[in-house]
């Protein structure tokens, strides 16, 4: 159970001290209540009130960051089973596995590869993360030859601790996961993670054993754990990754932690693999590792996982702008619609489904669809034209041609106003009617 | 110690809704899909492919025309190729019947009807144009000409629902009920459909689904949340099995069609679409759906291994599609 903030501030020392970097307890405790602070920033908690606190205001999942730089990548921290019920916050890692017996140059190759499989999506930098890097023998050679000739994270899949702390040296600075702890070597993995300061991935047997071994991590002080259930086959891999969510969010400390999951050790086949990571970004990996990254894999894998963690809460509204479809010039058409998301979505999806190259104004309107914004007075022949002014498309084409959307084909009188010299067309109602209209539509 | 995963209470049950002259089985289910550890799954989710009425060809990315070369201007042969390629269903799209593009009549759908039913023994979904007027003329000769039949007849919206309804009704078909992605509206039009007297194996839900990278979420949610409804909170006007036809928005998609030399990072054009379809597919077959559209016969092939193993178990199989590697 959550505790509120005055319940925690009951017990605390009450000093306002400020040790903790607040104010005062009480805004301390607020901090704790909203898991914005860690109760270890208050050195001076008695033992007692520490062990109520800590059982009492640790997220259901421990949230945790694997790697560093622009692909440190975030995991865990997740409240609910299904999206609409809050959100899922931190989007799942998406890694690739690189074998330490591949040479070095293989390997640099490799990485620079991926570190090109960026995709900018309305605003947003989609890229995949993180590389494991599994052996033995060459492990710090290899994690090095990622590090050095790419800006990816790293995580260490080796059960040789020796061979694990040369990497884990060798990647100073660079928080790698390290792992696998298993029931061998877990004291060893565990005293390793606590020197080098940084998160341990467990592999089990099976998710029967994952508790027996979060148990002796937790015990030895190890708080950023990772979860690998042992799921070898597509079954197991979906209903451990379930089963975990379940248990995390049922109070079931044992199992509070993010997971990672190998569709590369499933299959070979990448196809296959794709299929499985969708299923896990779906439904509650943390991170994904796959054979390789290519981008008709792992493109279709970064926008199911744009919009999986998507937050169902936030205003669904795109920023008002002008968005070129299609490498539009100054000849192009140009329409406005509203800033609802799913109105951009769907209108900009026909127009470059249509291939032909367009300027899309996105007007706001609060993040109302054409009809009610209309009827709402949000989108009234006024506003949509002093946008349109001011909006600077003017300079980017030759021609003075707008279209707008045909369930607001009432406000082409006012606009035309605003907008003298334009000829203001009206498009189609259904946004599926666009590529037909936009192919016939001539600028004038 | 042995784990247990926390199971869920259900209450409900999605109702079994048997389609074609074979009377192929959807739904059933008394959990979430694939969850076999709590509850009854007894129809897997079926596969369905799509047909055109006229040749697509310059419309369509050349990854899918070089799927069904040959076969592309004959619905006959077409949907003989989908079953060879192990679809289900075929969905029959009246695409021609279009006003905004030929508008032809209810007589061209109905031979193209008769065509695909003689060619194949799947079951077969009908589908309109989305154009409320029209899809009556069409599809009421359709459920006419047929009767008996059981064909699957869509889209079905709250603004023809009593003529289509009806005829379907009259006439022995099931219909595909679509809604604008929204729990109260998708259960709202369910309501009406019954309320003509439209027994509850005769409805399917199709709560529209955006395309990958283009609004997904919302439609996935809902799904999860009628799920949700007709399972755990037994809302018995929400209890259909439910239909997606992603692949359309998919192949729709400048990225489908690009090819792979213009954007490596893309990486192979041939693949891209499928896995595309394939990412789509598993992601809605996961929020509850029954019967999945898409349009690639390799997606259907990996689709239905990962259906067959999430349910079944056991290690994949092989001769999966490749993908190959896209180097720059
Ligand atoms: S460090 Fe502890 S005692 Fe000091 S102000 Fe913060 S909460 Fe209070």
């Amino acid at each position: 159970m959550a505790l509120t903030g005055i319940q925690i501030f009951k017990m605390l020392p009450g000093t306002n001290c400020k040790k903790c970097g607040a104010a005062t307890c009480l805004a301390f405790a607020m901090n704790l209540a909203s898991g914005k602070a860690e109760l270890d920033a208050c050195p001076d908690v008695s033992a007692e009130s520490r062990e109520k606190l800590s059982a009492a205001s640790a997220p259901p999942i421990r949230p945790l960051i694997i790697g560093y730089g622009p692909t440190a990548t975030k995991i865990g921290g997740e409240t609910v089973l299904f999206r609409h019920e809050k959100t899922f916050y931190n989007p799942t890692g998406i890694a690739a596995l690189i074998n330490d017996s591949e040479s070095d140059a293989d390997i640099a190759a490799k990485v620079k590869r991926f570190q090109k499989l960026q995709y900018l999506r309305v605003g947003l930098n989609l890229r995949p993360e993180l590389v494991v890097v599994k052996g033995g023998a060459r492990l710090a050679e290899a994690a090095k030859a990622v590090v050095d000739n790419s800006d990816l994270s790293v995580i260490l899949y080796s059960e040789d601790v020796a061979a694990l702390k040369k990497a884990t040296d060798a990647l100073a600075g660079k928080n790698p996961l390290i792992g696998p702890a298993t029931k061998a070597n877990a004291a060893d993995v565990a005293a390793l993670a606590k020197e080098a300061k940084v998160p341990v991935w467990l592999k089990a047997v099976n998710i029967d054993e994952v508790a027996e071994l979060t148990k002796t991590l937790t015990a030895a002080g190890i708080k950023d754990i990772v979860i690998d259930s042992g799921a070898r086959t597509v079954k197991d891999a979906f209903t451990d990754s379930l089963g975990i969510r379940r248990a995390a969010l049922g109070g079931n400390r044992d199992y509070g932690f993010p997971t990672i999951a190998f569709p590369v050790e499933i299959t070979d086949n990448l196809a296959m693999q794709t299929a499985v990571a969708a299923a896990l970004i779906a439904k509650y990996a943390g991170v994904v590792v796959l054979s390789d990254l290519d981008g008709a894999s792992v493109f279709p894998l970064l926008l199911e996982r744009l919009n999986i963690f998507t937050d169902p809460q936030r205003p669904m509204t795109v920023v008002q702008d002008i968005y070129p479809i299609n490498n539009p010039d100054e000849n192009s058409p140009v329409l406005v619609t509203t800033n609802f998301s799913l109105t951009y979505f769907i209108v900009s999806g026909e127009v470059e489904g249509s291939r032909v190259p367009s300027w899309l104004l996105i007007k706001d309107s609060e993040g109302l669809s054409v009809m009610t914004a209309w009827a709402a007075g949000k989108f009234s022949g006024d506003d949509v034209g002093m946008y349109v002014k001011k909006s600077g498309i003017a300079d980017k084409i030759k021609h003075k041609s707008i279209i707008i959307p045909g369930y607001a084909a009432a406000i082409l009188g006012d606009m035309e106003e605003e907008l003298q010299g334009w000829k203001v067309a009206i498009g189609p109602r259904e946004a599926a009617h666009l590529p037909k209209f936009l192919k016939e539509f001539k600028v004038s | 110690m042995a784990f247990q995963i926390p199971t869920v209470k259900y209450s409900g049950k999605i109702n079994q809704v048997p389609v074609g002259a074979k009377k192929v089985l959807l739904g059933g289910q008394t959990a979430y899909n694939f969850h076999t550890f709590e509850g009854e799954f007894p129809n897997k989710p079926k596969i369905a492919l799509d047909v055109w009425d006229y040749d697509p060809k310059d419309e369509w990315p050349a990854a899918l025309v070089e799927a069904f070369q040959g076969v592309t201007g004959d619905p006959a042969a077409w949907a003989k190729k989908c079953v060879e390629y192990g679809a289900d269903i075929v969905v029959l799209h009246l695409k021609s019947s279009d006003p905004n593009a030929q508008n032809t009549g209810a007589a061209e759908a109905i031979a193209n009807v008769q065509k695909v039913l003689d060619a194949v023994d799947v079951p077969v979904i009908v589908f309109g144009v989305d154009n409320k007027d029209k899809d009556v003329e069409t599809l009421a000769a359709i459920a006419e000409k047929f009767a008996g039949k059981n064909l699957v007849l869509g889209p079905v919206t709250d603004k023809n629902y009593k003529q289509i309804g009806a005829q379907a009704l009259a006439y022995g078909h099931t219909v595909i009920a679509r809604s604008p992605i929204d729990v109260n509206l998708a259960k709202q039009l369910n309501i009406l459909l019954t309320g003509l007297g439209l027994p509850l194996d005769k409805i399917i839900v199709d709560p529209t689904t955006g395309g990958l990278g283009y609004g997904m979420e919302y439609g996935y949610s809902v799904m999860e949340r009628i799920q949700m409804a007709a399972l755990v909170q037994q809302d018995d006007n929400l209890q259909q099995p439910m239909i997606s036809f992603f692949g359309e928005d998919v192949w729709k998609t400048k990225e489908a069609s690009l090819p792979t030399a213009e954007n490596p990072q893309l990486g192979d054009a041939q693949c891209r679409g499928v896995l595309m379809e394939v990412t789509e597919a598993v992601a809605v077959l996961h929020a509850g759906i029954s019967v999945i559209s898409m349009r690639h016969p390799a997606s259907v092939k990996i689709v239905r291994e990962y259906i067959d193993k999430v349910t079944d178990g056991g290690a994949v199989s092989g001769g999966l599609p490749e993908v190959p590697i896209t180097k720059f």
